[in-house]
């Protein structure tokens, strides 16, 4: 019964996470931090942060590899079928009955023109983090080649991504033994 | 074409871009309308620019938005009933999660101290500023023709832009530009 409840409490916590991070990744951190170091202690704030370290260099949306990390710490491999499914599905129905309504009114002519005017305002939402996220990534005046060049090969060569990242882990790999040869000699 | 096919291929693209998103967000895009729009051809570029857009202004990250979105649209574009649309959406948002459900599992597993681990710092050295260059280069797709109309388009753009490095809500964006949108192109 106690576990019934335990598995509950972690869809619960995650689908409203889910149901509140407008924004993606970054936006939903301090909810998360709130919910699962704060008011329930299922994290102490050293693991929250290593945790958050991991879920953002492993592939995939940060907001499920946060719940799956926390689900399986707290229950195990079950519990992060739990948390994953509660941070999924808010979303899910949403979008769901976006998709089949807009489906409808996709040709409205009311719908256009509020759209002609959303369209350049999505392309200023990503260029404007740019600058800030270069930063924390670690952009300087001496790998600025690298984003430059992925971003003109994938843009004007239509590069599938996939080869970019792959090739880019090769070259840290790469990099890392080079530095470690010229240590030993 | 036949729609066991259709889900079958729609697994496979959502599973690459589970597997392969870094990043999160904005960096998914690339790798997105790569699957979706070049390869693929289930949307436009654009469809593409408004889910981002209904993304924007929706909970949820991008990845589980197009997925949704895309699953449904790609579906029942191809002639068939709602109902193997919202099969469709299930397929693509299980498809896009389920790399994560297994690396995750295999991190919790095996090495809690990855981030300390000098050969995950390797990895990571020169696929972070990477990842910078394919956020922007998501930008750079969607400069277009079809996003861009008129000058006016680019007063919205610049207006938002600098809205927006002041930190201003983007929802709050979103629905001004489309109000925008309603006085600039009246009827």
């Amino acid at each position: 019964m106690q576990t019934i409840r335990q598995y509950g409490e972690l869809f619960l916590v995650f689908f409203k996470i889910g149901a509140f991070t407008f924004g993606g990744g970054y936006a939903m951190i301090p909810l998360i931090r709130n919910e699962v170091v704060q008011k329930r202690g299922w994290l102490d704030d050293r693991a929250f942060m290593d945790m958050l370290a991991i879920a953002q260099s492993m592939p995939g949306p940060i907001a499920l590899n946060t719940a799956l990390f926390v689900g399986n710490k707290r229950l195990g491999f079950k519990g992060s079928l739990f948390s994953g499914a509660g941070v999924i599905l808010p979303s899910f129905i949403i979008i769901l009955l976006i998709a089949i309504l807009f489906s409808q009114f996709r040709d409205n002519p009311l719908v256009e023109r509020i759209f002609k005017g959303i369209r350049p305002a999505v392309v200023a939402l990503i260029v404007a983090p740019l600058l800030g996220l270069g930063r924390s990534a670690g952009v300087n005046r001496k790998n600025i080649w690298i984003p430059i060049t992925v971003a003109l090969t994938v843009w004007l060569l239509k590069i599938s991504p996939v080869y970019i990242i792959l090739v880019a882990i090769l070259m840290g790999i790469f990099h890392y033994l080079y530095l470690k040869n010229l240590m030993h000699k | 074409m036949e729609l066991i096919d259709l889900y079958i291929a729609l697994f496979v693209s959502f599973f690459k871009i589970g597997l392969f998103g870094f990043g999160g967000g904005y960096a998914m895009l690339p790798l997105i309308q790569h699957e979706v729009v070049d390869a693929q051809a289930w949307i436009t570029v654009a469809d593409f620019t408004d889910i981002v857009a209904i993304s924007q202004t929706t909970p949820g990250p991008i990845a589980f938005n197009s997925a949704t979105y895309i699953g449904y649209s790609a579906v029942t574009g191809m002639g068939f009933a709602t109902g193997y649309g919202v099969l469709g959406s299930a397929i693509c948002t299980l498809a896009v999660s389920i790399p994560s459900l297994i690396l995750m599992t295999l991190v919790c597993a095996f090495f809690f101290r990855l981030n300390n681990n000098p050969w995950m710092q390797a990895s990571l050295s020169v696929l972070k500023p990477a990842i910078i260059g394919l956020i922007a280069s998501a930008a750079l797709m969607l400069m277009n023709g079809n996003n861009f109309i008129d000058y006016k388009s680019g007063i919205i753009f610049l207006g938002v832009l600098a809205a927006s490095v002041k930190k201003a809500d983007p929802i709050l964006l979103i629905l001004l530009s489309g109000v925008a949108g309603l006085l600039f192109y009246p009827a």
